[in-house]
């Protein structure tokens, strides 16, 4: 960024003067077309794509009588109860156990190498089949979880997904950690890799070993990574369509619906496309700041995520 | 945190065997949760898939007479809910080759413009990307879809592939951009100085020295095409446009749910990606560290 702005600083005019430059900054005539032309199809996309469905959403969704409309809903009330749990609960059990997970992943040893390999598969299989198989495992009566359950404890296990909305909420926040728990745990082992050696072998010469090890070398070390991890997750967390919809579909009784599921349902269902823009604009307050933050952080590259 | 510096035996006291094998042991226990934690889902979907219609609906954990038939009849379109599969198998393919093309063509000229030929105002793009890149894609749902049919594209695999190459891009921006500063300048300069136009470069030099990230953008966007879900639901609802995803989850909302060949279904689309995946693993990890992935 700021090589970018020391030359734009010292070519205020594009023109002859700029054929003087460097070839390393200045750009000719012709050179300069090249450069516009090759920008061309992504800004046709962003205008096309991003922009203009935006600020249609933002126009469907303007009236403040549908934000009241929202308020007094109840379903709307618990899904942003749920929202918020999915997002709390789904996102940090996540991300720590992923941080664990990648300590015991940098072990030795060639069947940890291949455990890895097995253990990323939720994140590689495609999130459609594997959410149905799951919709399936949980069924009351032939499910493979109660099946095993009473194989094993002989006891009965419950309806998962169609008896109480806190037990269809959890086993949604299970799936969506089994879905999305071996991706960030690659990421912190990057992060982990990314760490000299020789500071692990300077501190086991101070005598830190063990859990101390972990509090004064890897935590510092890797407490902005795991920020940033967290607060993306959160972002893309918040916008997850699949799991919920595939696992409880937002029964029983429409008690376990999250904003983006509850926008579509708005939208499509009962066919009120300006509700469910504005159950969906409803999380503005979260995303903004969100945005804000990850925009600074990526964009310094203080993190190489 | 047992973790074994990657390199120089740490110093060995008295009672580290005895702590050792200890240490190993606790692995192994927890290598056993996590196989079952992780396969779990998995086995459900292959041993349904094996399964015979009673056996489906039984209370066995395993299936009691195995059978590939399920396999058979998704494959031959034997049953009514699948009698365009190969066509949705084929659109789906589509799709997944044209986000492919064009996320990395529109995503490297814009690169190659900003960080190469250095365009003024080029951080403006980069923060548009990045931005694009942080708003979750099911929230432009709603005003996509309406656009969509004024663009007059509805129901057209098009519309698809405008979508994922819409939410591709900005990742591989990103990592292009970070990736090309690896790339010395002395390279694009020696080759102008030649001669060259910047298009000339652009072939000749920055593609071929990006490669590697053109790889892992290029698995992200497929395996983001394969996995999408909501927008290919929304905006093909013909039987001979549509997807497999969206084929498989319109079986799951019909009455009469033979999950076998469902989950057969299931497994034929799950196969591709994860070959890709362990194909080019090595590549998308280095992405990785390069810059983060929609999960």
């Amino acid at each position: 960024m700021a090589s970018v702005s020391v030359i734009e600083a010292g070519r205020p005019v594009l023109g002859r003067r700029s054929r003087l430059r460097s070839l390393r900054g200045g750009l000719q005539g012709s050179e300069y077309a090249w450069a516009i032309a090759f920008c061309i199809p992504y800004i046709a996309v962003f205008l096309a794509f991003v922009v203009y469905p935006v600020l249609y959403g933002l126009w469907l969704g303007h009236k403040p009588a549908l934000y009241l409309e929202l308020v007094h809903d109840p379903i709307y009330q618990e899904t942003v109860v749920n929202t918020i749990l999915y997002l709390v609960i789904g996102v940090n059990v996540k991300m720590f156990f992923a941080l664990l997970l990648s300590g015991f992943f940098m072990r030795k040893g060639w069947w940890v190498k291949g455990l890895l390999m097995i253990y990323v598969l939720p994140w590689a299989v495609p999130a459609l089949p594997t959410f149905i198989s799951i919709h399936w495992m949980l069924n009351t009566q032939w499910g493979l979880v109660n099946n095993a359950l009473w194989d094993v404890f002989h006891v009965d296990g419950p309806g998962w997904l169609d008896t109480t909305r806190w037990l269809a909420l959890g086993s949604v926040i299970v799936s969506y950690i089994w879905k999305n728990m071996p991706f960030w745990t690659v990421i912190l082992l990057a992060g982990r890799m990314a760490i000299p050696t020789e500071l692990y072998e300077a501190a086991e010469v101070d005598g830190a070993t063990g859990i101390r090890r972990f509090v004064h070398v890897s935590m510092p070390l890797l407490a902005n990574l795991y920020l940033v991890c967290t607060l993306l997750s959160t972002i893309f967390t918040l916008g997850d369509f699949n799991t919920a919809y595939f696992i409880s579909g937002g029964g029983p009784a429409l008690s376990t619906h999250v904003l983006a599921t509850l926008g579509i349902r708005d939208a499509f269902e009962i066919a009120r496309p300006e509700l469910g823009v504005a159950a969906v604009l409803s999380a503005l307050p979260l995303m903004i700041p969100l945005v804000i933050t990850l925009m600074h952080k990526l964009r310094t590259s203080e993190v190489q995520l | 945190m047992t973790a074994v510096t990657a390199q120089g035996a740490p110093a060995r006291r008295p009672n580290y065997k005895r702590r050792r094998v200890w240490g190993e042991m606790a692995a192994l226990a927890l290598a056993v949760v996590l196989i079952i934690w992780t396969l779990a889902p998995l086995y459900n979907m292959v041993m349904v898939s094996l399964s015979s219609h009673a056996d489906v609906f039984s209370s066995n954990i395993w299936p009691s007479d195995a059978s590939a038939v399920s396999y058979w009849i998704v494959l031959s379109e034997g049953y009514w809910y699948l009698e365009y599969f190969w066509h949705q198998y084929a659109n789906s393919i589509y799709i997944g080759f044209w986000t492919v093309f064009l996320t990395l063509g529109i995503g490297s000229m814009v690169s190659y413009s900003i960080g190469r030929m250095r365009i003024r105002h080029g951080w403006l793009l980069t923060n548009a990307a990045l931005m694009t890149y942080l708003v979750p894609a099911s929230f432009l749902a709603i005003p996509f879809y309406r656009i969509m049919q004024s663009y007059g594209l509805g129901n057209n695999v098009w519309s698809i592939i405008a979508v994922e190459v819409t939410f591709a891009t900005p990742y591989a921006i990103f990592i292009f951009q970070q990736y090309g500063r690896s790339i010395p300048f002395e390279l694009d300069e020696a080759a102008r100085i030649d001669g060259a136009s910047p298009i000339q470069v652009y072939f000749r030099i920055y593609l071929p020295l990006m490669a590697p990230a053109l790889v892992a953008v290029g698995t992200y966007a497929l395996l983001l095409a394969w996995n999408e879900y909501l927008y290919q639901f929304l905006l093909l609802s013909n039987k001979r446009s549509m997807t497999v995803p969206v084929a498989l989850a319109q079986f799951l909302n019909s009455d009469e749910s033979p999950w076998n060949y469902m989950m057969a279904t299931a497994v034929v689309y799950a196969i591709p990606p994860v070959i890709i995946y362990y194909l080019f693993r090595g590549k998308m990890t280095a992405g990785l560290t390069m810059g983060g992935v929609k999960g």
